[in-house]
Parts: structure tokens; sequence; C-alpha cells
């Protein structure tokens, strides 16, 4: 990087530098009154390209997806008051799931804050909760120093998102640009190499387990490519079955001979009641979230548990550890792992071979078993095909939030990291046609697919439109059954199937939005036509709006319901024929 | 090594058993930087942790370093959740539970206005001498005192006052600090 030292220059041209300066090639933003100058810088240069959003959230999601599928820093730009608000959403969204991100917003001049200003609001007070840091730049001598630390601190530890306010005046004021070598924040320098007597533990511990469990989650993607390949070597030289969170998928391959599929409320069967009757569970980068844990006095009652995390207040803040291991994963791993083959260790074979057969009885139940139907697509049979015509290529997965969701994630089979974008934390629909925007920003080549709901993807739908502006082809599968599913299915569980307000009434026909966007639009509702359409889509050039109408009725199985333990799973095909009879009739009436 | 299994709260489990409530008292050294104290109330008012007290200052101006002494009361579970919260904020540079490493010692600033004539003022200036607290300021029919002590000594101090003709009371709330020669263990 070029040496700046004592370089004069605005506040805007500061962005523009240390944007550059940090290997920055996108930022998504939205123009405004109090970003302007900054505007102006970016119409004087060619290092950095920006992405006009349709709305600042679009703008923070694809900064999301962007890194999540890159391992880099996503970087957004809104004005103030409005512009900062409406990014408080995919912030939040960042906060939960650790996806690193520095938000720039402009704010009115240092002189009018407080005063109650035309688009003014507090930008630090309103982002402090939903940011790992923030700041606001009083001094234009203090920007390239703010900027730098803005992007260690969302890059370092454990990642998250961050916000820098830089009031107009600032903008315009001319300073001293530095460098951002060797800028760290010094109260702020997580520890990422375990400590030797943890790792000890955790070895000795894994050794002498009879029924171990690795628990994997996005930790391990957060971590690195470096992480998988170490997570699947120690699974490989152990031979340990190994599950995941939503957020982790891809970090070990679904392909893999230990693959239990992803766990939690919708995880599988064998998944779960692996982590139920798991005597050592390895959690590499998870967090014991409630949609994993479900009932706790409940939760793996008989494991001793090992929990690497760089978090330390993860440790010990939901579920109690035996062995917390405060480090990156990728340092934890690559410490056991050494530990591991210099003691030579090796588990008892005879129990892990009866542990496995217990796993395989369990996976005979086939707990993603659908009923199938030759007149209706069946939801779960879309993803299926879908990852079936797409595997082979080099694809990119987004969701939004909901049935769709889960169905991505038990039918689609990542076998890499940084392939799968979903917002897991925070559940925020409208999340991945704009996360699918950015990925592929990131990857002009590759297939970008966001699996889509018919209700979350009218949340953002106006970026398909950012899409078509920029030649990005991005493919929206919707799984269209004219129902918020999630929220339907809660109401039919739990609510007397009385589907208050569930319903998708006034849907857009699909086709034309796409086609009145300048994009393509298909519409399937056929399972025979279903592979010629996903080819077609494929093979567009343009953005692409699938509107694939599947049953409607169908429910997410399996299910853990709430305040239940892991090895009470509602599975299928406990669902009655009647209710299987009743979706597909009523799907039958929507077809006509 | 334990492996107790305890009960917390989830979405999906109501913590009934029951767990003892203690007080600890915190020191934190942070960043001097505007929004620090902005961030680590909203953690307490957030996540829903108690503050009896919280006071700070900057301590060392060169370094730009404040120390806050937070008072705060929770089970064990949830004391070691508040200490983690706010040792990986950005700008906290160390975080001491003195109430575990033990032998600390804890003081309080009160100043109290006592009106009163005749008798009641004769016995309010004679127990703050007990006291040893100082007479800051004197009207003929008013005083206001200075204490400084352990929050229990003051609140003695204050409870005696009442009939005495107690007005009003300011208190600085708790500063504390370790024993012996040794600085802050993070």
């Amino acid at each position: 990087m070029a040496t700046a030292e004592n370089e004069m220059m605005t506040g805007a041209e500061m962005v523009l530098r240390a944007l550059a300066d940090h290997g920055v090639k996108h930022v998504f933003g939205y123009p405004g009154g109090a970003v302007l100058p900054i505007y102006d810088e970016f119409f004087q240069q060619e290092k950095v390209k920006h992405i006009l959003v349709r709305h600042e959230q679009g703008a923070t999601h694809m900064a999301e997806g962007y890194a999540r599928s890159t391992g880099k820093c996503g970087v957004a730009l809104a004005t103030s008051g409005p512009g900062a608000t409406n990014c408080v959403t995919g912030l939040t969204d960042a906060m939960l799931d650790s996806i690193p991100m520095v938000l720039i917003t402009g704010q009115v001049p240092t002189h009018l804050i407080g005063s109650d200003a035309f688009q003014e609001c507090d930008t630090v007070g309103i982002t402090r909760p939903c940011t790992k840091q923030n700041w606001l730049v009083k001094d234009v001598n203090d920007l390239a120093r703010i900027l730098h630390e803005a992007f260690y601190v969302a890059m370092t530890g454990r990642p998250g998102p961050v916000v820098v306010d830089i009031p107009k005046d600032v903008q315009f004021a001319t300073g001293k640009y530095i460098g951002p070598e060797g800028i760290i924040v010094k109260s702020y320098q997580p520890k990422t190499q375990p400590e030797e007597s943890a790792i000890a533990a955790a070895v000795a511990l894994i050794a002498g387990a009879k029924k171990p469990l690795f628990y994997t989650g996005g930790g391990v993607i957060n971590s690195g490519d470096k992480a998988s390949a170490l997570l699947r070597e120690f699974v490989h030289i152990t031979g340990i079955p190994i599950t995941s969170t939503l957020m982790g998928l891809g970090a070990y391959p679904a392909s893999g001979p230990e693959w239990l599929g992803m766990l939690g409320m919708h995880g599988t069967y064998e998944a779960n009641m692996a982590m139920h009757d798991c005597d050592v569970m390895i959690n590499v980068g998870a967090r014991f979230d409630d949609r994993i844990t479900g009932r706790l006095d409940a939760f793996a009652p008989n494991s001793k548990k090992i929990h690497i995390d760089i978090d330390p207040s993860s440790i010990n803040k939901v579920v109690r550890v035996a062995v917390p291991v405060i480090a990156d994963v990728a340092a934890a791993l690559e410490a056991m792992i050494a530990l591991w083959k210099q003691n030579k260790n090796k588990l008892d074979q005879d129990a892990l071979n009866t542990w496995k057969k217990q796993i395989a009885e369990w996976k005979s139940v086939d707990c993603l078993k659908y009923r199938r139907n030759k007149d209706v697509i069946m939801p779960q049979y879309a993803i299926e095909r879908l990852y079936a015509l797409t595997k082979d290529m080099d694809t990119y997965i987004t969701t939004e939030v909901g049935q769709h969701q889960m169905w991505a994630a038990q039918f689609y089979r990542f076998e890499k990291p940084n392939r799968w974008m979903t917002s897991g934390g925070l559940g925020t629909m409208g999340y991945g046609l704009p996360a699918a925007v950015g990925v592929q920003a990131a990857h002009p080549k590759s297939l970008v697919i966001d699996i889509a709901g018919d209700a979350s993807v009218q949340m953002t739908m106006q970026e398909f439109s950012t899409a078509i502006q920029y030649k990005l082809p991005i493919k929206i599968f919707i799984l269209n059954n004219q129902y918020m599913g999630m929220v339907r299915q809660w109401q039919q569980l739990l609510h007397g199937n009385r589907m208050s307000e569930s319903y998708s009434e006034a849907l857009p026909d699909f086709v034309k939005l796409a086609e009145a966007y300048g994009g393509v639009g298909f519409r399937c509702d056929k399972p025979d036509e279903l592979d010629g359409m996903i080819k077609q889509m494929i093979d567009s050039p343009h953005p692409v709006l699938f509107d694939c109408r599947v049953a409607n009725l169908a429910n997410c199985f399996p299910m853990i319901p709430s305040g239940k333990a892991h090895n009470e799973m509602l599975l299928g095909e406990n669902v009655t024929d009647e209710q299987v009879g009743t979706a597909i009739d009523a799907k039958g009436k929507q077809l006509v | 090594m334990k492996t107790h299994q305890t009960a917390t709260g989830s979405a999906y489990f109501i913590d009934s058993v029951k767990q003892e409530i203690n007080t600890h008292t915190l020191a934190v050294v942070a960043e001097n930087q505007p929004g620090v104290l902005a961030r680590i109330i909203g953690l307490f008012a957030g996540r829903g942790y108690n503050i009896d007290s919280l006071t700070v200052s900057e301590t060392e101006h060169e370094k730009h370093v404040s120390r806050f002494t937070i008072v705060t009361s929770g089970t064990e579970k949830v004391v070691a959740q508040i200490k983690a919260q706010l040792d990986r904020m950005v700008l906290v540079h160390s975080v001491a539970d003195l109430t575990l490493q033990g032998n600390f010692m804890a003081r309080e600033l009160a100043m109290v206005k006592v009106s009163g004539e005749g008798d009641k003022r004769v016995e309010a200036l004679r127990l703050a001498d007990a006291f040893r607290a100082r007479v800051i300021d004197a009207s003929t029919e008013s005083f206001v005192f200075e204490l400084t002590g352990k929050p229990d000594k003051i609140d003695q101090f204050i409870s005696l006052m009442v009939p005495l003709g107690l007005v009003e009371v300011a208190r600085t709330g708790v500063a504390a600090i370790s024993r012996g020669p040794e600085g802050m263990k993070g």
C-alpha cells in the first residue's frame, strides 16, 4: 500500500482513499444531502465501484452477502437521518451473525448536531446496540485513523458491523491523511491463540469418548478456509460424526462420510438424536442458540462439552461447558490436531462402531422423507431438483427466512464454506435478494441463487432493479405457496389452524413483475416441467424471478416443537394423510 | 472439571430454579472516549442487568483512560456474563471483579443537608462529629455535612438525620480499589 504520510486532503477524499487502501472493490450505497461530498469523490475515481441500491437496508444486506461469500469486509454507505435508520436492520443482522461490515453514514454539519436539523438523527445513539463499535467523527484529522480502526474492529476477533458517522463539514474540511499501516485499537486485541492446558484437556476428553460428536457453527466459516480444512482433517483422523448449525453449513462437506446433516429445530433426526445421546460434544464456533438447544434442561444431558469460541462471552452464556477453549477456530483446531497426532490418540473403535451403528439406525428413519406428488410441486422436490441441476456448477445460495430457508438447508447440500448466505440469528425476511446481489457483485461469473418465499421476497423486491442496473444475473427462486408458510405452520401447530393474516393475498404476478423491472420471469406449476424451466433459468444471462408454485400447505419437518428436547422430534410421517390431502386439494384449487 | 448442568433462561424454558443473588463490585478501565459510558449503560439496560451504583471519572489524563466502578447484583452466572460482555467491548481495557478477588475498599461521598433549630440542631452536630462528617455550609437554621465512608455508614448517618430535619442528600456512588501494593488485575 502507498504510504500517505502527511498527505493533505479533504474528508471526502480520505473516505475514498481509505477504502482503496483497504482493498475495497465495491461499496453499496444510496446518496443524499449529507454524503454528497463523498459521492462527488466517487465520481472522480475508478478504484472503488459504487453500487446504487434502492433502499439502504438492501445496501447492508448486499454488504453482508459480499462479506460472507468472500471472507472480506462488506462496505455500505448511507446518508444521514432516514438513510442511517434504514440500515439498522442490516446492522443488527450482521451483529447477530458476526458478519464484518463497515457502514459509513453522513451526518448534518457539526454545528447543527443536536438542533433537530433536516435529516438529522442520533446515528451513533441509534446504532450503538447493533454495532461492535461506532464513531462520530468531529475532526477531519481523526477521520483517517477512525476509518482504519473501523476496518480493524469489524474484522478482528469475532467479526461484526461498525458505523462511522461523518458530518458534512468534516467531509469538506481538509486534514492530514495517515495510512492504515499498524493502526489497531489498543484496547481491543482479542486472544486468538488457545491456552495449552485447554487444548490438552479437550484432547484428553475426546480421546476418552465413546459417543463423541462435532457440533460446528458459523465461527468455522468466519475463521476462514483454513479452519474448514482443519475441521475436515480432524473429523477424518478421528472418525467422529459431525453436525452443524444453519450458519455453519459447508464447513464440512455434505458428501463427507461423517456428515449427519443440520441440527436444531428443523435439523435431521439423526443429528438431534446424536446430540441428545452423545457423551462428548465438541462445539466448534457455535453458540448454543435456542434454535439448536431446544429445551435446555434436557439438552445433551449426559455429555461433557468442549466449546471453542473466539468470544469469551459466549462461554457458559447459555450452556455450561466442561472445557472452554477461547481462541480462533483455526488456531484451536490446529493445536488439537497436533496434540492428537503427537499423543498418537485413537478412539475406542468398538465404542465408536457401536455409536455409528446407532446413528445409522436413526438415519434409517429417513426423516426428510416427504410425500411425492405428480400433479403438484412439493417444495422439498423443488429444492432437490434445484440442487441436482446446479451442484456441479460454481453456485452460491442465499435465502430469505421461513419454510423455504429450512427446506433449502435440509435439501441443498453444501460442499464448501462461504457458499451459503442466510440470516440465522436475526431471521430477517428480505435478506436473500439483496444478499444475492452482493454475492453476485463479488462473483460475477458464478451462479447466484436466492431461494426465496413469496412473502419474504417482497420485503426487498426493489433491489431486483439494482440487479438489472448492474447486469448482475441473480436467480430468485421463489417457493410460492401463497402463505407466510412458517407463520401458517406455527398457527396450525399452535393456534388451532387459525391462519390469522398469514395468507399472501394479492400476490403480484411475479413473471410480469420481473418483466416490468426489465428482467426475466418464469412460472412453473407442474413437477414434470420443473427441470426444464430450472435449466432455462440457469441459462438465462439476465436476472430472473422464478415463480415456483408449490403445495400450499406443506409443513417443514422434522421439527422439535417448542419446549421439547432433541429426542422428542416431530417427524413428517406423524402428520396425517388428511392434512397432506387437504394441502394438495387446496393447491389444486389454486392452480385451476 | 465442573459438568453440572445449570438451567438458564431460554425462549423455550422458563427457569424455575432460584439461584442466589449476590452483589459484586466491578472495576472497569476503558478508553476515555465519547460513547463509552453510553455503551456500558446500554449493555446493562439492554440485557436486563442491575446497576446498584455506577461512578466514572478520567483517572489517567495522558493515556485517556477512565475508571468505572460498577456495583451490580445477580446470580453467579449473570455476573460472569456481565464481566464477559464488558470485557469484549472494543474500548474496554480490563475488567476486575473486586468482590471475587476479595480484600478491597469501597467508599462513597455524601453531602447531607439538615435543617432544624434548638436541640435537634445540637444533636445533628453531635452525631456528625461522631461520624466524622465535616460541616461545609452552615446557616442559622441549617447545616450541610460532608461525609465519606462505606455506603452502609452513609445509609446509617442519613437515617439518623431523618428525625433531625433531613432536607436532601447528594451521593457520589461508590469508588472502589483493592488493598496492597498490586495494581488492578484484569
